[in-house]
């Protein structure tokens, strides 16, 4: 959005020389949204937020105190008793139940939330972009035909809406068998529906405009109507929700790694595991499961805040 | 305005009996047809080349689905639109679009009839890459130029974008982008009515400027009747999908013959107060009908002061060359003559079929022709 390539840098100077007036320079809808974005708090909070997580996702692992999975201070537990050894200098957030360091377990969690909040994300504006946009243009431009794509695509993806979206996890899961990969495409599936049918509605109510309308009186094919100007007026709602999506998917991946489905290999910790091993010693202690727990909705809520600003500026009409 | 005599040669557009219906669907998987709104139904009119053709009718009436069937952006139900010669409504879709670089058209909302994301340079530059006009970029830097030239815009406007511009500027940028391709007809769909009444002004002003100069022919469709009159040679009055009137400007300013065009005329205010106080105006009774379920006979019989009985509901009355005029009235010379007068009507509430009970009258506080 504020990088200018060479050749339209080039192209913007030569149109100022024209008019000799360099400091006359045009404000994109883009552009616009960034200074709004830019201004809202919440925009920042959210924006540090996930500053801090990326940074621990990305550079954390390399600098974890100790490895994740040796079980160092196993000697130290009392499970009898319920003792696990709590917050220290050696270990910040205290030891887990089978003796790791829980500091350590966090930061390596943070990439694997990360990894399974994006990709998951991505397939799901993957797929349901690609569905939602050639029906939406289908429907949007198609004339009769179009229609008939379009009612055939949204049919399958109101299968995939009226399923509920855990149990629809679950089945995906139960068919590929648990491991991050399942929940990646099981997160990744139940957001499908969402992307598919916000870029449709979105693309038939611009394909309805009359600036579409004037780009055909222009004698402009339809297929570049529906990709110069019908998809990226499309897209603000889309790249929001895709924010949006990336909280919740976050959630459900915990929640399908709590169930069990999720990653099973003990040496790569996950939030929503170290959540489900903590829920036995709830009442010995309780920071296994409320650090965990604290992480995600954090994660979650900057990357609401965030979505939320967003929308907010890139559509200020919508602001409350 | 040029003022040679339009000959038939010199027809540029020519419409035959032009319908539009779209389809009312109903039904959840497979849809129904349960009906049409017959936004026009039988339109007839020829536009001299280099002349202005206004159109006129209140909200509803068809007259921007007959603008936008005659450069076919809706597909026509049916009927003939030949431009210089060619019929368009078989064209195929090819050469539609070839076709399309001599008829273009100006739009009412000058901010939704701009991409919002497309700076000024890449909207003027659209249709000459779509048309192939201009041999580089220079080239085509050069036409929009003069093009900016011609419409009164700065050339720092190429670098920015429709939101940062002003009603009237960014109508002129809709106005911009027709001309660049060089059009000979240009379709202006209520090109002011979005406007303030100064910009207005600018921009009637304009539109007649560039036709002084380019010798463009305009079909001008508005509801606004003094802007209809100051651009128009020739000006048609529609109701509920057809024409009711057409007549040189003057003439139907002037002289107004069908019953529906008196009533239009009526409305319009008379500057001088001594005049506006004592002369005669015609309130319709009741709403527009609703055209998927028009009126049987003539459109306008329901609310039509000068209505007689059986012929008017029975027959639907073609438009017939009166001194000049081309009107659809049964009794348009009776009425001019003073052998009728109008008497009063009340309202009916026609409902679409199989929708509640029969047609109720309701009270209709109208005495039409008295003095309010």
């Amino acid at each position: 959005m504020t990088t200018i390539s060479g050749k339209k840098r080039e192209k913007i100077d030569r149109l100022a020389e024209l008019a000799g007036r360099d400091d006359e320079r045009g404000v994109s809808l883009w552009q616009e949204a960034f200074r709004r974005l830019r201004r809202n708090p919440a925009a920042i909070v959210g924006a540090v937020i996930l500053g801090l997580f990326l940074l621990v996702a990305i550079v954390g692992p390399f600098l974890v105190p100790h490895p994740a999975d040796a079980q160092l201070w196993k000697g130290e537990i009392r499970d009898n008793i319920g003792y696990f050894p709590g917050p220290r200098a050696e270990n910040w957030f205290g030891v887990d139940h089978i003796g790791r360091d829980e500091f350590s377990r966090m930061i390596i969690g943070a990439r694997q939330t990360l990894l399974v909040g994006i990709v998951s994300t991505l397939i799901g504006l993957a797929v349901g972009s690609l569905l939602g946009g050639v029906a939406g243009a289908a429907a949007g431009l198609g004339g009769k035909w179009g229609r008939a794509l379009d009612n055939v695509i949204m049919r399958f993806v109101d299968m995939l809406l009226a399923m509920p979206s855990l149990l629809l996890a679950i089945s995906i899961a139960a068919l590929l068998g648990s491991g991050l990969t399942t929940v990646m495409i099981a997160v990744g599936v139940v957001s499908v529906p969402v992307f598919a049918r916000l870029l449709r509605g979105s693309m038939i109510s611009q394909a309805n405009s009359d600036y579409v309308l004037a780009a055909t009186s222009l004698g402009v094919k339809k297929p570049k109507i529906a990709l110069t100007h019908v998809v990226p007026n499309s897209l603000a709602p889309v790249i929001v929700q895709a924010t949006l999506t990336l909280a919740t998917a976050i959630i459900e991946a915990a929640a399908l790694s709590f169930l069990g489905l999720g990653n099973n290999d003990a040496s790569i910790p996950e939030w929503g595991v170290m959540l489900a091993d903590a829920q036995r010693y709830l009442d010995a202690a309780p920071r296994l499961a409320v650090l965990p727990a604290l992480a995600i909705i954090v994660t979650a809520l900057g990357f609401t805040l965030l979505g939320e600003a967003m929308r907010e500026a890139l559509d200020p009409k919508l602001r409350k | 305005m040029t003022e040679e005599a339009g000959t038939e040669s010199d027809i540029l557009v020519e419409v035959r009996d032009l319908k539009v219906h779209f389809p009312i669907k109903r039904g959840i998987l497979l849809d129904r047809v349960v009906g049409h709104v017959k936004a026009v139904d039988g339109v007839d009119l020829s536009i001299p080349r280099g002349k202005t053709y206004g159109l006129v009718g209140e909200s509803g009436c068809g007259k921007s689905t007959l603008g936008r069937a005659l450069l076919q952006l809706t597909p026509p139900t049916g009927g003939e639109v030949r431009f210089d010669g060619v019929e368009l409504t078989t064209l195929p879709a090819g050469k539609l679009r070839t076709m399309r670089r001599r008829m273009q058209m100006i739009f009412q909302d000058p901010m939704s009839s701009l991409d919002p994301r497309q700076n000024i340079e890449s909207i003027l530059v659209e249709g000459l890459q779509t048309h192939g006009i201009g041999t580089d970029r220079d080239d085509r830097r050069r036409i929009i130029g003069e093009t900016l030239d011609a419409v009164g815009l700065p050339r720092w406007a190429l670098s920015r974008y429709p939101h940062e511009f002003s009603g009237g500027q960014r109508q002129r940028i809709g106005i911009a982008r027709a001309l660049v391709l060089g059009p000979e007809l240009i379709v202006a769909d209520e090109p002011v009515s979005a406007l303030d009444v100064s910009i207005q002004a600018q921009v009637v002003n304009l539109l007649e400027e560039l036709q002084d100069n380019l010798g463009l022919t305009y079909l001008f469709i508005a509801h606004d009747l003094a802007v209809v009159k100051h651009i128009s040679d020739v000006v048609g009055v529609m109701y509920l999908g057809a024409l009711v009137e057409e007549a040189p400007s003057d003439r139907l300013y002037s002289e107004p013959l069908h019953p529906y065009t008196r009533a239009l005329m009526s409305a319009v205010p008379v500057p001088d107060p001594d005049v506006e106080d004592r002369r005669e105006r015609i309130l319709l009774a009741g709403d527009l009908p609703s055209p998927a379920n028009p009126p049987a006979g003539c459109r306008f019989h329901t609310r039509c002061p000068w209505a007689q009985p059986t012929r008017c509901a029975d027959e639907r009355p073609a438009l017939r060359d009166i001194g000049g005029s081309r009107v659809a009235c049964h009794f348009a010379e009776r009425i001019a003559s003073g052998e009728l007068r109008p008497h009063k009507v009340s309202v009916q509430i026609v409902r679409p079929e199989g929708e509640g009970g029969a047609p109720a009258v309701v009270s209709a506080p109208t005495e039409p022709g008295s003095y309010v």
